[in-house]
């Protein structure tokens, strides 16, 4: 190669370091090159009119990383030196990110995985870049979090060993297996499942509630993560637009797949936030906003524009968009329920919200909290008092899709399950919602995979004769320090410690 | 519309009743008591007795319930897969036709929840 002396203009470089770097294949069939895209049924007619969304070449994408990186050790390393640990508004917060690190960090790393994946597979030389592009994002996204929730592993109990308990706690593999469904799809579901259904459509709920649950909560670490993450969002999400109206324009025929798609994605990305939802409502000590509020400006109202601008490409709202505007009223306090009665099993606490926390879910939730959910959570710090504290010694049933326990009510119904059935091939599977079983129906062989937590326990495929060792011997979660109630924990106990208060205060409730 | 593939895709499903070692699981879900947050998947020797299974597994399970000392299992309404149902007390699970996965739902008429909320 011939050194090139004169310094190369913008547009130029990003055609040489991208596009450039593309060749036509002489002696090799395309087809044979890039085997997984076509079996999807996605027509591409034309690669070229792809549009890069960004137009970032690798020399400056590891530049400015690196500056940005640097910032925020630096921060990170301050806040280690400084005791930040200790200036957070209460040891109850730290929850929130032991269930980000478990339930989301080593999304980001399946995330990396499945960008890698795509960003081979396409004979675009334009999105191949785009992917491995976001791949190298997406790792470097799942060890900032570790780095940043590192310090924390030092002074909480529960962050120490995420990747295991991710491959194997019950609730988290909800997040696993939602990854694990668009990872095992083709290229094209793929890029609709994460670019543009999650980024696109909902990343905005996952990282505003932590980010901004950080920053209310005195967590100066995470927030400067979720500063560094924010330009990688950026693109992330121009991506997402640009991949769908890519495939929505090359043929008519692309339509209703990818309408199958959105329905599909929407509803599995709505069951999944409900975890965000809890955490919002339920775990930050200083609240943010609602997780109602925050489903309707960053979904309904950005949603709805968005649906309606691609009105004219053929696509819909997703299919039981109106089922979330009911549900955000109810599925933070149905999960919240849930973990607070399996806290035997979480490498979390839980606790029941204060007479202040409970005014101030009245307020947010007027059509719902008053009517369905104070009398039981008033029982149950009644029981507490009494030293009783209320754990559910039964295992719960699963939803064969999004794996979340059936615990979900019927729209119409706030006193009812929306507990759906289905027999396929003789075999019947459950469900939580008209949602999850349209996407068994659509593709049974799939779903009757499922690994679902409770019935590979029953199996006896998680060691352990009782509960008690499948926890403590399988999740590697330290029983009666990791788990249980809030109130009285080693780590509640700590931090009254820290805070010169008296530790002997609060007894811990026994377990039932 | 089966799975789109780039091959033969053909699985057994993961939770077969031979995979659960002579015993089947079975759902139980109390209606107006959502307090208990989902359905109960049990673990159940087929040869078990109806009426030992009311006793010995669902009275303690659903213990922490005010309502449950007044739950006559007898005098309750059953659904079977949401089909109306009658069980026979003294015939065991296998005679009373409760199949592998199959979701029984307790309807207890009298009986709301915590203060009538249905929790
Ligand atoms: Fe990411
Ligand atoms: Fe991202
Ligand atoms: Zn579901």
């Amino acid at each position: 190669m011939t050194a090139n002396k004169k310094k190369l203009g913008l547009k130029d470089k990003y055609r040489y370091l991208t596009r450039d770097l593309d060749w036509e294949p002489s002696y090799q069939d395309k087809k044979a090159i890039f085997p997984h895209e076509d079996f999807e049924g996605i027509k591409i007619t034309d690669w070229d009119k792809w549009e890069d969304p960004f137009r970032l070449t690798m020399d400056a994408y590891w530049k400015y990383q690196a500056e940005k990186e640097k910032k925020l050790y630096a921060i990170l390393d301050a806040f280690a030196q400084n005791n930040g640990q200790q200036t957070i508004s209460d040891a109850r917060y730290v929850n929130a990110l032991k269930l980000f690190l478990g339930g989301i960090s080593p999304c980001e790393y399946q995330a990396f995985q499945g960008f890698a994946r795509v960003g081979r597979q396409f004979s675009g030389a334009g999105a191949r870049v785009a992917c491995q592009m976001q791949a190298i994002d997406e790792l470097r996204h799942v060890q900032t979090q570790v780095h940043a929730m590192s310090h924390y592993n030092k002074h909480f109990n529960g962050l120490h060993d995420f990747a295991h308990m991710h491959d194997r706690v019950w609730f988290l593999s909800v997040p696993k297996s939602f990854f694990d469904d668009a990872r095992t799809a083709g290229p094209f579901e793929f890029l609709t499942a994460i670019s543009f259904s999650f980024e696109y459509v909902l990343t905005n709920l996952l990282f505003v509630p932590f980010m901004s649950g950080a920053a209310y909560n005195g967590d100066m670490a995470t927030v400067t993560f979720g500063f560094s993450a924010q330009s990688d969002e950026a693109r992330h999400m121009t991506l997402g637009l640009e991949v769908i109206k890519f495939m929505l324009e090359q043929h008519e025929d692309n339509v209703p797949i990818i309408q199958g798609w959105i329905d599909k994605w929407f509803w599995r990305g709505n069951r999944l936030l409900t975890l965000v939802g809890m955490m919002m409502d339920y775990m930050l000590p200083n609240k943010v906003m609602s997780w109602a509020e925050a489903w309707e400006v960053y979904f309904e109202q950005a949603g709805g524009a968005l649906f309606k601008d691609l009105e004219r490409y053929g696509i819909r709202a997703p299919k039981y968009v109106e089922q979330s505007t009911i549900g955000k009223e109810h599925v933070s306090h149905q999960a919240w329920a849930t973990f607070y009665q399996y806290s035997q099993a979480t490498n979390f606490h839980t606790w029941m919200p204060n007479e202040e926390e409970m005014d101030w879910l009245s307020a947010k939730y007027p059509n719902t909290f008053d009517q369905y959910y104070r009398e039981r959570f008033t029982f149950w710090r009644e029981q507490q008092e009494k030293g009783e504290r209320f754990y559910n010694n039964t295992l719960p049933q699963l939803c064969q899709v999004c794996q979340i326990p059936t615990i979900f009510t019927e729209p119409d119904d706030a006193t009812q399950l929306s507990h759906r059935s289905h027999v396929h091939e003789g075999e019947r599977y459950h469900f939580c919602s008209d949602g999850c079983c349209d996407i068994f129906k659509n593709q049974p062989q799939k779903y009757v995979q499922a690994w679902l937590p409770v019935h590979q326990i029953y199996q006896g495929n998680c060691g352990g004769a009782d509960i008690e060792s499948v926890v403590r011997d399988y999740y590697n979660i330290n029983i009666g320090e990791d788990n249980f109630e809030y109130l009285g924990s080693p780590e509640h106990q700590r931090w009254l410690q820290w805070k010169g208060l008296n530790p002997a205060v609060a007894p811990l409730p026994k377990a039932s | 519309m089966t799975v789109n593939a780039i091959g033969a895709y053909e699985f057994p499903p993961l939770d077969l009743e031979a995979n659960f070692h002579g015993n089947r699981l079975l759902y139980l879900g109390w209606d107006r008591h959502l307090m208990f947050c989902s359905p109960f998947a049990l673990l159940v020797d087929p040869a078990m007795g109806f009426a030992e299974l009311c006793e010995q597994v669902l009275r303690p399970a659903m213990a922490a319930h005010p309502d449950t000392a007044k739950v006559d299992f007898s005098a309750s309404v059953w659904l079977l897969n949401d089909q109306p149902w009658s069980p026979d007390f003294a015939a065991s699970l296998d005679a009373n036709g409760l199949r592998h996965k199959d979701m029984l739902r307790l309807q207890t008429p009298g009986l709301n929840g915590l203060g009538n909320s249905a929790s």
